[in-house]
């Protein structure tokens, strides 16, 4: 079962060949648990126990970690940056564990090229995935290295210690990792036990450390795929269709052909784009070909009005997501509702963009795709080639919340680049394109039915959730807008229902509150007229939206404190710390508030097995206009160990903002021609003058526990604590999501 | 046709025709990657520029009329070795998720502060109304300008005895 041939020889197999090192480990381990730091699983037994991480997917410690004969270290990570901060983070790590300064490492991210898979840079999970893995390679990395300073200076390996790049032995004497590394020694795979630093012995993580990427952001150095200049690059725009399923019937591209600068038409049977030399001659280019070209009428749209209440009457297909029941308990009053959130946009600030050369058979994409691999595997089917003569680099693009309009550009960009052998190819989408193509937060419709006994503690809980998947991402050719319109098109895979334990529409659709009866239900709706995928969070905004609305309103009948009534179904002692904190940071209490102000109050573990976070806020409803402002937000937010507790304030902090911006202002419009809300006047979002006066972000100190995410935590609580805090003030519940002024002053008829 | 352009105190012929915005000409011709394309529609401020002392959105604004005038560009208040005042803040608060609203954030705070560096919150947020953030950056991008009004004031005053 072992396999010791040399390519790929197991850490034994290594071991057993130079004996001194297994001198050494076996050393170690004695040492190990006699220091009590062994952290992972049992040691490797039949079957093997799980890798830690993403070190399960790709186990040699060399495929994350490598050291050349300077001891230079060089970190691969299959997660991409997206904004978030994970470089950083993954920086903090790796230099922890392997006792190096960390602006001496260099980190490669996603690429197909060069990193481990690691699927999709997603779901607040590179921490866990890639953090964790990198951590583990980093500390049995520093070990063999240590054990080769052993081996060679003949001493037990409790004698040494790694410290700055180096193995220090007693004496003082030292000898560099450079020195220590050789060809092989890092080519074994890891074991699923590490000797990690305890916290207290830490010098990077759990320290804020700067950023790595915002001095080249605020500088202007070109660091956005946005930025690439390639020698001999053309621009490019696409010409997309009316509507979804338009084919192009005619098009006289002869004026755009006589235009300055135009290289190139680019016509693969309705895929359309134009090729100049420069950008803003391709932009007046494609302006001349939307005029000229002549579709097909493609799909209508549904008609907008009363579109997300129909759901319920749309085909679906139902999966259970919780059924618990224990008899015998009365029901005194009941609670029930329905909630709705519209079609909403991931809206980054540029839009998307992409470089691509076909070069010598091989098509190289730089993206700022979620997911390189993935993406590889659709733009090469698309292409119709196997996936080596397909790359995908990740570049960073501007940030990104989701599924957004990334792989679809990287996919029109390899298709022209096809067209243009030996030229690299940018091409990045208009304002109006990435507003109207990029694929949608699904809007959903819940409903909720819970009880209260007597003595006012949740008996009931039934919750049905209407919703498409939220998930349509690469992987399958048909993912890609580009491969619809090829004239052998490719069309995306039907949507399947699952239900997983992280969920997906269902995701948080449980409360994790105590309740002993309880029915969700998820209504899945196969046909997706408005084209939909991931947008930060899934259907968690929503339903805990739902679910802390409800909170409110049964704490209401309850006569309870929302606080005290959450604290009071809630077991698990990290939800209530999270809780109690927000509550108290905020200074929670039933004090009068002036006029037209109100507290609200939400809660959730996201996923119901991610990070806790816990908000209370204060707003202010003007009666006249409607206008409903965020005066300042407490939260407290549990992600685990934590390793940047600045990078953790920063993605909250911006987490709440977003939602509050998607609750308080944001929906998609459309009509049966089209999308119209097509800029940022159609589609507004928050701006500086509605942002609140202050956000605290309180940071539980979880030393030695996983490294839980951060990024989608607060888009669940945020919609709900803005909704009870209008409720407050005004006396009205909101259920339908956004809650511009003009609905704000419709539900409170003045 | 040659336009004649002055960007961060350099001057410069470059060949485009006069309608073309500014955005282009920075980005594709003189290879400074600080005003962004968000919108190009004046919507968004990704573009946001000084000329002479005033935010200017790039992306909207013709080079045809800007020969003669002081275009300034984020490249134009220092590098990453030797940040200016607003860099420099910005670095301190860290002041960016992903970073792509910043460098027009930072022109549209450098006309404000050039003008009066100790402005209260209520006018940094007012003045910065203009410019889109997604990622929800804004708590710190108003903290870093307040801290950039500081440094800037500061240098001022030890300027002025130096
Ligand atoms: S790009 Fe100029 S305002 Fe948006
Ligand atoms: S930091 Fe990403 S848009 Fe502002």
């Amino acid at each position: 079962m072992t396999h010791s041939d040399v390519k790929n020889p197991t850490r034994r197999g290594v071991l057993a060949g130079g004996g001194s090192l297994v001198v050494s480990f076996a050393l170690l381990s004695q040492v190990l648990a006699q220091e009590g730091e062994v952290q992972g699983a049992s040691p490797p037994a039949e079957p093997r126990p799980k890798l830690p991480g993403s070190l399960a997917g790709d186990p040699f410690l060399d495929a994350w970690i490598r050291i050349d004969g300077n001891g230079k270290v060089s970190v691969f990570t299959g997660k991409a940056e997206l904004g978030q901060g994970v470089k950083t983070a993954i920086i903090q790590v790796a230099a922890e564990e392997l006792e190096i300064d960390p602006a001496t490492i260099r980190l490669i991210t996603a690429d197909t090229g060069q990193t481990p898979n690691e699927g999709y840079t997603a779901g607040s999970q590179s921490m866990q995935n890639s953090g964790t893995a990198i951590r583990h390679a980093a500390a049995q990395v520093r070990d063999i290295l240590i054990g080769q300073a052993a081996a060679r200076w003949q001493v037990p390996i409790d004698q040494l210690r790694a410290e700055n790049g180096r193995v220090i032995r007693a004496d003082g004497q030292a000898l560099d990792y450079g020195s220590l590394v050789s060809a092989e020694i890092l080519h074994v795979e890891a074991t699923p036990q590490s000797r990690l630093k305890p916290a207290d012995r830490f010098r990077h993580m759990g320290k804020s450390m700067h950023r790595v990427d915002i001095p080249a952001k605020v500088t202007g150095a070109p660091i956005y795929v946005q930025d690439m200049r390639l020698p001999g690059m053309v621009h490019a725009r696409v010409v997309r269709p009316p509507r979804p399923g338009a084919t192009l019937v005619s098009l006289d591209s002869a004026e755009v052909e006589r235009m300055s600068g135009v290289v190139a038409v680019v016509r693969n049977g309705s895929f359309l784009a134009v090729v100049a030399e420069r950008e803003f001659q391709a932009i007046k280019a494609m302006q001349v070909l939307e005029m000229t070209a002549r579709w097909s009428e493609g799909t209508k749209f549904p008609k907008p009005d009363g579109f997300i209440q129909s759901f319920k009457n749309l085909p679906s297909q139902q999966g259970v997501v919780a059924e618990r029941s224990q008899d015998g308990v009365a029901a005194a009053r009941t609670f029930q509702a329905t909630f709705t959130r519209p079609y909403q946009i991931h809206g980054s600030i540029g839009p998307s963009c992409a470089v691509a050369l076909l070069e010598n058979g091989t098509t190289t994409v730089w993206s700022h795709t979620q997911g390189v691999y993935p993406d590889r595997a659709a733009i090469s089917e698309m292409l119709r080639v196997p996936p080596e003569q397909v790359r995908v680099i990740h570049v960073e693009g501007s940030g990104c919340y989701g599924h957004n309009g990334a792989d679809d550009a990287a996919a029109d960009a390899a298709l022209i680049a096809q067209a243009m052998p030996g030229r690299p190819v940018r091409l990045q989408w208009m304002r109006e394109q990435e507003h109207v193509w990029e694929p949608y937060g699904p809007a959903m419709l819940t409903e909720v039915r819970a009880s209260l006994d007597q003595a006012g503690r949740i008996v009931e809980w039934n919750y049905d959730l209407w919703s498409n998947t939220h998930t349509t991402r690469p992987g399958p050719a048909g993912s890609l807008i580009a491969a619809h319109s090829l004239p052998t098109p490719f069309q995306p895979p039907p949507a399947k229902l699952s239900i997983t334990p992280s969920g997906n529409g269902d995701r948080n659709a449980v409360p994790l509150y105590a309740i002993p009866n309880m029915r969700v239900i998820w209504h899945f709706l196969p046909e997706m007229p408005l084209r939909v995928s991931a947008l930060r969070a899934l259907g968690a905004y929503v339903n805990v939206f739902a679910i802390e609305s409800t909170m409110d309103e049964l704490a209401l009948m309850a006569n309870a404190d929302p606080v005290e009534f959450r604290l009071r179904h809630m077991e698990d002692p990290r939800g209530r710390a999270v809780i109690e904190a927000a509550a108290a940071d905020f200074g929670w209490s039933n004090d009068p508030l002036p006029e037209g102000r109100g507290r609200g109050f939400a809660f959730a573990r996201y996923k119901n097995l991610a990070a806790y976070l816990a908000m209370a806020l204060e707003l202010e409803v003007e009666r006249e206009t409607g206008r409903a402002r965020i005066i300042r937000v407490a939260s407290a937010i549990d992600s685990g160990e934590v390793v940047n507790p600045d990078g953790i304030r920063n993605q909250t902090e911006g987490g709440i903002i977003q939602a509050a911006s998607w609750t308080l202002y944001e929906a998609v419009t459309f009509e049966e021609n089209g999308i119209t809300s097509i800029d940022w006047s159609s589609y507004p979002i928050m701006r500086f003058g509605s942002v609140p006066e202050r956000i605290d972000v309180r940071i539980m100190d979880r030393p030695g526990e996983p490294f839980l995410g951060t990024g989608e935590a607060a888009q669940g609580p945020t919609p709900a604590a803005i909704a009870n805090a209008i409720r407050h003030a005004t006396g009205k519940r909101l259920y339908d999501i956004p809650f511009r002024a003009e609905n704000v002053k419709a539900a409170i008829g003045v | 046709m040659a336009v004649t352009l002055t960007v961060n105190g350099k001057t410069q012929q470059v060949d485009a025709d006069p309608e073309t915005p500014l955005l282009y000409v920075l980005r594709d011709d003189l290879e400074l990657n600080g005003a962004k394309y968000g919108c190009g529609v004046g919507q968004c401020g990704a573009c946001t520029v000084m000329v002479d002392n005033e935010a200017v959105l790039s992306c909207v604004t013709p080079v045809l009329l800007l020969e003669g005038r002081r275009i300034s560009t984020v490249e134009g208040l220092g590098t990453m070795e030797k940040p200016g005042p607003m860099q420099q803040a910005f670095i301190e608060q860290q002041a960016a998720q992903c970073g792509f609203c910043i460098p027009g954030m930072m022109m549209r705070a450098q006309a404000l502060l050039q003008a009066n560096p100790t402005v209260d919150e209520a006018a940094v947020r007012a003045h910065l109304e203009p410019n889109l953030c997604r990622c929800g950056t804004h708590m710190r991008i108003v903290k870093a300008v307040m801290r950039a009004g500081e440094l800037m004031h500061q240098s001022s005053q030890s300027g002025g005895s130096t």
